[in-house]
């Protein structure tokens, strides 16, 4: 059996809205083993962010157990959080977010900048030449298309080598073309590459890319089915 | 790339904002930096000032004693006379070192400061004026042949501004008399390059003042006697004696009171800098949200985001020091203008002297203005929580 990566055990999240408690995840039971290209689908409201939020650990649970490469992090602090991410975690958003005011290799290095290992740089730069942005990596976002912004972030998630790559609604601000870009770099970086990638997205094709699909609704798992495209 | 050049950029980002919050705290640190100049500065010019008259005691005609401080250190007199008796009399008291009788007079000259106009300072001197003030040298010329002789010597400036060498003549037009120029002083540094010096007796004559005496300097042969000396020149009718160890106290007086309200000045200019420098930082943090999110998420720590915030603040504030040092220091001459204008008494020499200590701890300042300033927004921003910070707005 492949290794198991994540294990969710009855894991809620709450948050009071006024006088209302909304329940975005919702006693959920889930596993991730170590190679798995995992899509979370469903309507928007679903719960399905936040649940990428949690396993990310970029937030936490209300409640049950969330085990993350075979450690409790639902209790964690936020400053030990923020050591399992480092290393083992790597985000990409629907907005990007790249920082405007850094060059693509910047924004790529910066990650390595903040896990204390500044001497790998040329790493960035050979993600930025894998993205294809080989000869761009002096150029501030604003002067990049969205496509290539989202390569550029997709590099930035990489550079620290994590054994999961997130992706929020990576291909939500593309145009079909460049969105079917990203799709490929995703599929080449979990076949060839092996990496464990967990995605949440509307997009019918990327969803379909996935080994895995995941379907949420009122946070809860409504539908698990193995993706007949992939083998 | 280490963390300082992200802190860098960012404040490029905004570069109207930034340079006007490195302007505030630059004023802040320029006012303060011309303030201490000045103090030092003023200190120093007018004890030189003092120290160079060369008499400890002058005895004037009675009068305001604060407005006969000021005139006399312009040149020796009050402006009110008293009778030759009162040198003849005290003369003779031993205790008395060295003794020298002035008379001042002014002449106002519409030719003077092109054409401006201007007050010209004539002072009536003997052979002890010298004894005095043994460190006055001859530039050119020489001491007057006679004590009745129709000649002047010019102090320094005076010269340098009037284009005057020895061996001219002046012209006096309110008078109608004319002088022969028989000599140049060197610069002392002090009042006496601005004067037209004369031997007494010429001054009396021509100014119509016989036996009249603006001012007698005295030297005591020991300082301790003093008071001493004060006491027993009470009774003497119409004059007031006048210990410069006062007036160099009762200026600094003056001084001081209103540098009580500079200094509230200086530190108001710092407290509104340090409140700008928050602001604007902590609206660039809010502003950030979301890259400050972005950046937890991708491994910054609170600790990496603190340090970001607070760099840029302490930039800020060290941007701000050397430019507000580098203002001080082009601006003294304005400073120094403006000063003379509003003192009651400026000493002649440089009144705002900005040391390189002084820079440095401006400097140092500064910084720890900008540490302290950065507290808060760092802290604002490294405990925003990733997740709520990315997810803002949408």
């Amino acid at each position: 059996m492949a290794n198991l990566l994540i294990k969710a055990d009855k894991i809620s999240k709450v948050y009071k809205l006024f006088a209302e408690e909304i329940k975005a995840v919702n006693n959920l039971d889930l596993e991730i083993f170590q190679g798995e290209f995992v899509a979370f689908m469903g309507p928007s409201g679903s719960g399905k962010t936040t649940l990428l939020d949690i396993l990310g650990c970029l937030d936490r649970v209300s409640s049950g157990k969330l085990e993350i490469f075979k450690q409790d992090v639902s209790a964690l602090k936020e400053s030990e959080l923020v050591k399992i991410r480092r290393k083992n975690i790597g985000f990409v958003f629907q907005e990007f977010l790249l920082i405007p005011t850094l060059t693509a290799l910047e924004n790529v290095e910066l990650p390595l900048l903040f896990a204390g290992m500044p001497q790998e740089r040329a790493k960035a730069q050979g993600l930025l030449e894998k993205v294809g942005l080989g000869g761009r990596v002096n150029h501030l976002p604003k002067e990049l298309s969205g496509g290539e912004r989202q390569r550029v972030a997709i590099a930035r998630a990489l550079v620290t080598s994590p054994k999961i790559l997130f992706a929020d609604e990576p291909t939500g601000n593309l145009d079909t073309k460049s969105g079917q870009q990203i799709c490929e770099i995703f599929q080449e970086l979990n076949r060839k590459d092996g990496l464990t990638i967990v995605l949440t997205t509307h997009n019918q094709k990327l969803g379909t890319q996935a080994k895995r699909v995941v379907y949420l609704k009122d946070g809860t798992i409504v539908s698990r089915e193995e993706s007949s495209l992939c083998v | 790339m280490k963390i300082i050049s992200v802190a860098f950029k960012n404040l490029r980002r905004k570069k109207i904002r930034t340079g006007l919050t490195i302007g505030g705290v630059a004023i802040a640190v320029a006012v303060l930096v011309s303030l201490m100049g000045f103090d030092a500065g003023y200190q120093k010019s007018l004890t030189n000032d003092i120290d160079k008259m060369g008499y400890q005691v002058l005895v004037t005609a009675k009068g305001c004693p604060y407005e006969a401080a000021t005139l006399m250190l312009k040149g020796g007199g009050g402006l009110r006379y008293m009778e030759q008796e009162v040198y003849d009399k005290i003369t003779k008291d031993p205790r008395i070192e060295k003794i020298t009788p002035q008379l001042a007079a002014t002449e106002f000259d519409k030719d003077r400061q092109n054409g401006q106009g201007g007050i010209i300072l004539y002072m009536g001197v003997s052979d002890s004026y010298r004894e005095l003030k043994p460190w006055s040298k001859f530039k050119s010329g020489k001491w007057f042949s006679g004590e009745d002789a129709d000649e002047v010597i010019i102090g320094y400036e005076a010269a340098e501004l009037e284009q005057r060498s020895a061996g001219d003549q002046i012209f006096i037009p309110n008078l109608n008399k004319t002088l022969k120029v028989v000599g140049i002083f060197e610069r002392t540094g002090t009042q006496d390059d601005g004067i037209v010096f004369m031997p007494l007796k010429t001054a009396q004559r021509i100014f119509d003042l016989p036996g009249k005496l603006s001012g007698i300097g005295i030297k005591l042969k020991n300082i301790g006697q003093m008071s001493d000396f004060e006491e027993s020149l009470y009774n003497e009718p119409g004059i007031q004696v006048i210990s410069m160890a006062q007036v160099k106290g009762t200026i600094f007086n003056l001084v001081s009171s209103s540098r009580a309200m500079t200094n509230s000045i200086a530190f108001i200019a710092i407290l509104i800098a340090v409140i700008g420098v928050i602001n604007t930082i902590l609206m660039s943090v809010f502003e950030r949200t979301k890259e400050i999110g972005v950046m937890k998420a991708i491994g910054a720590s609170r600790l990496d985001i603190f340090r970001i915030i607070w760099l840029e603040t302490t930039l800020i504030c060290i941007l701000g020091g050397v430019l507000g040092d580098i203002i001080a220091i082009l601006g003294t001459s304005i400073v120094e203008q403006i000063i003379r204008k509003v003192l009651p008494y400026a000493p002649v020499g440089k009144l705002v002297i900005i040391t390189p200590s002084l820079l440095l701890g401006s400097f140092i300042g500064a910084v720890v203005m900008g540490l302290a300033a950065g507290i808060y927004p760092a802290y604002r921003a490294s405990s925003m929580r990733p997740v709520e910070a990315i997810r803002s707005g949408e």
